[in-house]
């Protein structure tokens, strides 16, 4: 088979540093004048405060799998709500199992520009018995190229990272 | 309440860069075409218009707070009063209905809504980074942010469920593109087949590019009225308007993570029973409550019971082949599960498009007649008043006279239903359009 050769050149933003542009003696002329499309770079530290959800991100820093669950109506939150989405009393914190099934998945093969470097990589929504709501994490150990449906209802485990960066990266999920 | 009456709209051709004009100058030129279709001068129109409603997603494309009031000067219209409106995708769909509570209120008796965005203001992985920055930036976005990535665990979800198949969804993506190859405004147009859609490159398994709408800059406006409005207008252009009035609005929400959605009773349409859904746990992640909220709220207001047979065309937001499917379900085009197979069926095809494939039913209501976002383009802020636009000329029969080509008339339409939508299905807007003969 012959080989599909690329007939582009990959853009980048990397451009010219410019002076100066040439101008037109007649000014009637002008609103026929391409735009002048400059750069414009913009780069910020947030001061971000996880707020009442923290023990969360300690728990993963010590191996722990934190979720809630409502005072009022006992609705346990897999994602950490202080405040109950049923019946709005106050939850507590409880220790979720770390083991659990796959609710769903994907390959993502693209993603924001954050993750660009990391694809492929797989997200799964996983189930917790006695849970009322899903987690949002990484799945690992699986091959990107094999995704099929077989994978929903998989039985996972938690691992943690030994160096948290307290990050809801800081636990990934791993065929139990 | 008072009624209000939708009597005029103007988009401009959306695409992937407009870097020719800024923002103000592509707002314009919707407005331009509003005014002018209304027969008017636009400083009669200045002079008519009581307010106005900015429509615009996100702060981060052009790094420019208020680009509302930029848009308010530019088109002439201070000091007359007026707000932005932002609920992510679904901004068009949510500033249309402020604009309707403008008028209905008696705030105001004329509004006009212009919405836009610029998303070629920064490139493609970087845009989708902005846009998943409408997921929780604590718990989900370092995950791996990604909007594709979130829609495909809905719609594997889906598969799961119901069984719905990859060919159903593609059949959404050569109806909406082939639909767009007549219309003159779509960023993209053109002729496909179930193998293009599924050769195409993969982004997040199983949606391929081809399943997935694309950024676009562009701007859409409408103009809304009371009664008393529409005269004025009238006695200033010295003709009669077709209107088309606003039957009906409902609004929904549901939460931002779709990992804290609750898996309980589906909100039964008059026409089902909860025997439908004896084993069905919703909304989960399958299924968006928000927009089945809506629809109830909507169909109550405007009196619908059968929508496929009550409604003669929706324009719904397709982000993805798979989100159509699940709007047919949400709206109930058919009965949650069936959505994949009404996709494949036809009943949703426009009539006389030769679309080249074997379809078993015959045109009902057709789905996304101007393209949808997956063809024509998806600039947030505009893309729910561009729905808006494109349901007023079918309901006044001048697709012709816009779009010049008739391919995409629905002959002798009378009601459509135009849907906006937000996020993972957080926000979710229904507006039902008639026309007044």
């Amino acid at each position: 088979m012959r080989k599909q050769l690329k007939t582009t050149v990959a853009e980048s933003t990397d451009g010219t540093v410019l002076y100066n542009v040439p101008f037109p003696k007649n000014i009637e002329s002008l609103k026929e004048m391409t735009p002048i499309i400059i750069k414009q770079p913009y780069s910020i530290d947030y001061i971000h405060s996880y707020g009442q959800d923290s023990p969360w991100f300690a728990g993963l820093a010590n191996k722990k799998l934190l979720g809630t669950k409502c005072t009022g109506c006992g609705y346990v939150f897999a994602t950490p709500k202080l405040s109950c989405m049923e019946c709005g009393s106050e939850c507590d914190w409880i220790e979720l199992p770390q083991e659990g099934k796959v609710h769903s998945f994907t390959v993502c093969h693209f993603g924001a520009e954050a993750f660009l470097d990391q694809c492929p990589f797989i997200l799964g929504l996983i189930e917790f018995e006695g849970a009322n709501t899903l987690l949002l994490t990484r799945l690992i150990g699986l091959d990107p190229e094999e995704a099929n449906l077989k994978w929903v209802g998989m039985k996972v485990k938690a691992k943690f990272l030994r160096k948290s960066q307290f990050k809801p990266t800081d636990v990934y999920f791993v065929p139990a | 309440m008072r009624d209000v009456y939708l009597v005029s709209g103007g988009v401009s051709k959306f695409t992937k860069a407009r870097h020719d004009k800024t923002f103000q100058g592509v707002v314009k030129e919707a407005v331009d075409y509003a005014v002018k279709d209304l027969g008017i001068e636009y400083k009669q129109f200045l002079e008519l218009v009581d307010g106005s409603v900015a429509s615009y997603f996100s702060d981060h494309f052009q790094r420019q707070l208020m680009s509302g009031i930029m848009a308010q000067d530019y088109l002439g219209l201070c000091p007359k009063p007026s707000h932005r409106v932002e609920g992510g995708g679904a901004t068009g769909g949510l500033s249309f209905q402020e604009g309707w509570k403008n008028i209905a209120s008696g705030h105001m008796e004329t509004c006009v809504i212009y919405g836009f965005e610029t998303m070629s203001h920064v490139e493609t992985w970087k845009g989708n980074e902005f846009i998943a920055l409408a997921s929780d930036v604590s718990f989900d976005f370092p995950v791996g942010g990604f909007y594709s990535g979130y829609y495909a665990m809905m719609v594997v979800r889906h598969m799961e469920e119901f069984g719905t198949t990859v060919e159903q969804m593609a059949h959404i993506s050569v109806k909406n593109h082939r639909n767009a190859f007549h219309n003159p405004y779509a960023q993209k147009r053109q002729k496909l087949t179930i193998e293009d859609v599924r050769k195409s490159t993969m982004v997040a398994w199983p949606l391929t590019r081809l399943d997935i709408c694309v950024m676009s800059d562009g701007a859409a406006a409408v103009v809304l009225a009371s009664e008393e409005g529409v005269k004025k207008l009238e006695k200033a252009a010295g003709k009669t308007l077709p209107k088309v009035k606003v039957a009906g609005i409902g609004c929904g929400t549901d939460a931002m993570r779709m990992s804290d959605r609750p898996h309980k009773k589906v909100p039964l349409l008059p026409f089902e029973k909860e025997s439908d859904y004896k084993n069905l746990k919703y909304p989960g992640i399958h299924s968006f409550r928000a927009g089945r909220s809506a629809a109830i709220e909507a169909y109550k207001h405007a009196k619908i019971n059968d929508p496929m047979q009550d409604l003669d065309f929706v324009e719904l937001h397709d982000a993805y082949t798979s989100s159509e499917i699940q709007t047919y379900e949400d709206l109930g085009m058919c009965r949650y599960g069936q959505g994949g197979e009404l996709a494949a069926s036809g009943k949703t095809f426009m009539p006389g498009i030769d679309y080249g494939l074997k379809l078993k039913e015959k045109p009902v209501c057709p789905v996304n007649p101007s393209g949808g976002l997956i063809a024509c383009g998806h600039p947030v802020g505009a893309t729910g008043l561009m729905q808006a636009v494109f349901a007023l000329w079918q309901l006044q029969g001048t697709i012709k006279k816009h779009f010049k080509d008739d391919a995409l008339q629905v002959k002798g339409a009378k009601r459509g239903l135009i849907h906006s939508h937000a996020g993972t299905g957080t926000y979710v807007t229904v507006s039902i359009l008639e026309g007044v003969r």
